[in-house]
């Protein structure tokens, strides 16, 4: 049996964890109600984006522009985006095992950009080529930040340095419901025609097919990612949060063990000193 | 008279949403225009500018960032970076950044970068200054 002392020392070290676990929850509680408005705040824009794909893609044109050109692909390129902490429960695991997987099933060259410091630290680690690293996004990303992401996507694919790129996120549902999603950025495909198409009109591009493209697709792809961007970082705080209230119930249940086994030592140090004390008095006898 | 759908969308919330809408007058790649109910379907990309809306209710005047437009013959979606309605606009702060874009701009500037992103700093707070005067439009007719 463990002495008072050893216990007590147990006792005081979860003690602090617990703190720590704690005072971690609730800061992301407080970032996550933030980040999640602003999420639901971007939903529409999001959905909005993905509608428009249809009309975007669907207009008038006969030469199809560079961004939408479907080649032989070569070589895929994936956006992952991860937490640049861990501390999250399986939030950043459960991305990196999603890449994993579609890497693994892909005969292609595969290229990775990482957004945040898990994913990249990981996939670094085991050799994957990194084209570039987009590391500690605020915890509010701006616009500026998925802009660049998609400028420099934009700029590979034009070159056909990569043939297909897509983006690996954590969609956020709710504070306990998020599920990791692959969104296809490129090619830009137009969506299935659905049997009704016939009687819509087809788009007008005004004043030209190419200016229009050139000037609404970067702002597509943008649009996406930037919304990728706000779901990932509401699902992060949101699994961290979970995570730290789990453990701080774990440490509460840890203490409430150690003080049952302190207590009972404790009593056993006494009974035992009364048991010597008694045994002393008889002797004497 | 024919109403149509028009949304204003930006990554931070829904900016406006009506059904009854009559005409809304945007900035486009290639001018200003005003769409009316019964538009063929059309695609576009926006400028920096104002965006009007009349509905039964009277005008609505918003400041946009660049973005693109869907129209349908009875929907039309706006998706733009940023988008503030005329009464919204803290105008003092767009004329610190008025100023500061034009100080940033006179310096010569050997990072052409730097330079554009000044223009469309101006470019910026000058719209949101001509928005926010509701009655000096007479220039954008």
């Amino acid at each position: 049996m463990q002495s008072m002392r050893d216990i007590k020392r147990q006792i005081s070290s979860v003690e602090n964890t617990k703190k720590i676990t704690r005072a971690m929850k609730m800061v992301a509680s407080a970032k996550l109600q933030k980040a999640q408005e602003r999420a639901e705040n971007a939903k529409p824009f999001f959905t909005k984006t993905k509608q428009t794909l249809a009309g975007i893609t669907g207009g008038d044109t006969q030469d199809s522009h560079p961004l939408m050109e479907e080649r032989e692909v070569e070589k895929v390129g994936y956006v992952v985006v991860t937490g640049d902490r861990g501390l999250c429960g399986p939030y950043n695991n459960k991305v990196i095992k999603k890449v994993e997987e579609l890497t693994a099933a892909r005969d292609e060259d595969v290229a990775l950009f990482a957004v945040g410091n898990q994913g990249q630290r990981h996939f670094k680690r085991n050799g994957y080529e990194i084209i570039s690293e987009y590391l500690d996004v605020p915890d509010k990303p701006g616009f500026v930040v998925a802009e660049n992401i998609a400028i420099e996507i934009m700029e590979l694919y034009r070159e056909e340095m990569l043939d297909e790129v897509n983006i690996v996120y954590t969609d956020f549902e709710s504070v306990l419901s998020h599920k990791v999603e692959v969104i296809e950025l490129f090619p830009i495909e137009p969506p299935e025609q659905k049997e009704d198409a016939e009687n819509m009109s087809k788009y007008l591009y005004e004043p030209s097919a190419g200016a229009v493209l050139n000037s609404v697709l970067p702002q597509y792809v943008t649009n996406l990612i930037f919304g990728s961007l706000l779901q990932a970082k509401a699902s992060e705080f949101a699994s961290r949060m979970t995570a730290m209230d789990s453990a701080t119930e774990n440490a509460e249940e840890m203490i409430d063990d150690l003080t049952l086994s302190y207590n009972r030592a404790r009593q056993a140090a006494i009974t035992q000193e009364l048991t010597e004390i008694v045994g002393g008095a008889e002797a004497l006898e | 008279m024919a109403t149509m759908n028009v949304s204003i969308v930006t990554p931070e919330r829904v900016a406006y949403e009506s059904d009854d809408v009559e005409i809304i007058n945007v900035r486009t790649i290639d001018g200003n225009r005003g769409i009316m109910p019964n538009h063929e379907p059309l695609i576009t990309g926006l400028n920096i500018g104002i965006i009007r809306v009349k509905d039964g209710s009277g005008e609505d005047i918003f400041s946009a960032t660049q973005g693109y437009m869907e129209v349908k013959p009875d929907e039309v979606t706006v998706l733009v970076g940023s988008a503030e309605h005329s009464e919204e606009i803290d105008v003092d702060r767009a004329l610190a950044a008025k100023e500061e874009a034009e100080e940033r701009l006179e310096k010569k500037h050997e990072d052409h970068i730097d330079e554009r992103q000044a223009e469309i700093a101006l470019e910026k707070a000058l719209n949101r200054l001509q928005a926010s005067k509701h009655h000096d439009f007479d220039q954008f007719e």
